[in-house]
């Protein structure tokens, strides 16, 4: 602790997706920026996660997270263009949209049912089709016969979420931002007007705390008298070798990188802080990749892993400011990927004014858990 | 440019690279022996079609990708050659599903 480092205006805690999309936008608007990461024991959502920029079903219990997804991916191609710019790093930012694949007729009209039904509710327009089984074969060649159809929604796209990462993280630093690995938060308090901060490497001083830690999070906001209601939900995926080009498009579940590896998994599961992989799962798993695109059947998965997704209780996005001073601000998604270009525009753009505005962020408050059940 | 260091006049078997008949020491290591027969490059990359050779030797950096008996993304540092076995080139990805040839 002997370490003392200069007060930064802003420190943002949480060196993923999430952390570093707002790291890299409030750098990139001239605000000085420390970025504090953990280190490779971490529970990296960040490098495990599928890549995809998702529209389609998000916001069925929130029209408000409706809109914020859609916003945020349609900035997705102008966020993805400038950061290739500013770092050489092409994200493999495609959109084609994508298919969510049913399995049963009865799973095809409740999809397009709780479709219909946000697209009602939400202001940001964003279409979609139910395709039948005859269509889909026609649009998927490689589809299974099995296949009941599909909801198709041309919005939805996928990147490259490690260089996604590598990108936001370069192009904060480029702009000013200092990235710090191996600096795990020990303990968080008020120290006049700002903020102390004390790592397992060093204490520092912020005028300004970004809480992206993920499920870090949990354990950091008390600190500072607010509540980040989140949980660990395992993924577990796998990826297979590189092959020829056979689905370029999105699907919920599977995803053929640039490279010709294709990643899949879809599990959804509360096993705590383990995030190792299950041959059950996997197999299941690997069971309906293969029933959807029996041409995986020839593809050797070379690699498996879990990982943990960051959920609050209703799977939407918690963004709070503090009470009082104001200066810290707490932001809990399991979306880092869809909604980079949010933190990195628009949140960024309400921190540096150091107001989220009540109208726009109440449906994002953790106040919405604190409800009496009736 | 490879010398194997126990030549004592083993066995042998052939094998066909590239449709061409050639004989390796019996029960040798896929890779070393196409290695030796100067086999070259092993595979071209997916993404940008650059040549590759083994380069770790013991299954970890998958630069040795051959397709062994019309089976894509063999690795041959871990293979046993065959009497009659035939190794092609993997070029790039590999085709999978009725339109590729495998299976």
């Amino acid at each position: 602790m002997a370490e003392r480092h200069p007060t930064s205006d802003f420190v943002v805690i949480g060196g993923g997706i999430v952390g570093a999309s707002i790291a890299y936008g409030l750098a990139k608007s001239g605000e000085k920026v420390l970025l504090l990461d953990e280190g490779d024991v971490a529970f990296r959502a960040a490098r495990g996660n599928l890549g995809n920029v998702w529209v389609q079903g998000k916001g069925a219990t929130s029209h408000a997270y409706a809109d914020l997804t859609r916003n945020a991916a349609n900035r997705w191609g102008g966020f993805a263009a400038a950061l290739q710019e500013e770092t050489g790093i092409d994200l493999h930012f495609r959109r084609p949209g994508a298919f969510y694949i049913c399995f049963s007729e009865e799973e095809l009209e409740r999809r397009s049912g709780m479709m219909a039904s946000i697209n009602e509710h939400a202001t940001v327009r964003s279409e979609f089709e139910t395709v039948g089984p005859e269509e889909l074969r026609r649009r998927l060649p490689e589809i299974g016969p099995e296949i009941a159809g599909a909801t198709y929604c041309p919005d939805d796209g996928t990147a490259n979420p490690l260089f996604l990462l590598r990108a936001l993280i370069k192009a904060a630093a480029g702009f000013g931002a200092t990235y710090l690995p191996r600096r795990k938060v020990v303990s968080l308090c008020r120290d006049g007007e700002g903020i102390c901060i004390e790592t397992e490497a060093g204490t520092f001083h912020a005028g300004r705390v970004v809480l992206a830690a993920g499920l870090g999070n949990g354990k950091l906001a008390p600190q500072l008298g607010m509540t980040a209601p989140v949980r660990p939900v395992r993924g577990q995926i796998m990826v297979t070798e590189k092959v020829r080009k056979f689905l370029d498009f999105g699907t919920n579940f599977i995803r053929q990188t640039v490279e010709g590896g294709c990643v899949f998994g879809e599990s959804s599961e509360e096993a705590g802080f383990d995030e190792g992989t299950t041959l059950s799962v996997l197999r299941e798993t690997a069971r309906r990749a293969v029933t959807a695109f029996p041409l995986l059947r020839d593809a050797r998965v070379v690699r498996a892993w879990g990982a943990l997704r960051i959920m609050t209780p209703d799977g939407v996005p918690v963004y709070q400011q503090a009470p009082g001073a104001g200066n810290v601000f707490l932001i809990t998604v399991h979306s880092g990927v869809t909604l980079a270009p949010f933190h990195a525009g628009e949140m960024a753009v309400a921190l540096r004014q150091n107001r989220l505005d009540p109208d726009r962020y109440l449906p994002f408050s953790p106040e919405r858990f604190n409800v009496q059940a009736a | 440019m490879f010398r194997p260091l126990d030549d004592k006049g083993g066995k042998a078997v052939a094998i066909e690279i590239e449709g061409r008949s050639q004989i390796v020491p019996a029960a040798s290591n896929l890779a070393a022996a196409l290695l030796s027969a100067g086999f070259s490059p092993f595979r071209t990359t997916p993404a940008g079609a650059a040549p590759r050779q083994p380069y770790c030797m013991m299954g970890v950096c998958f630069d040795c990708l051959v397709e062994i008996d019309g089976l894509p993304n063999r690795q041959a540092c871990l293979e046993t050659v065959r009497e009659g076995m035939h190794v092609r080139r993997q070029q790039g990805a590999a085709a999978i599903g009725e339109k590729g040839k495998a299976r």
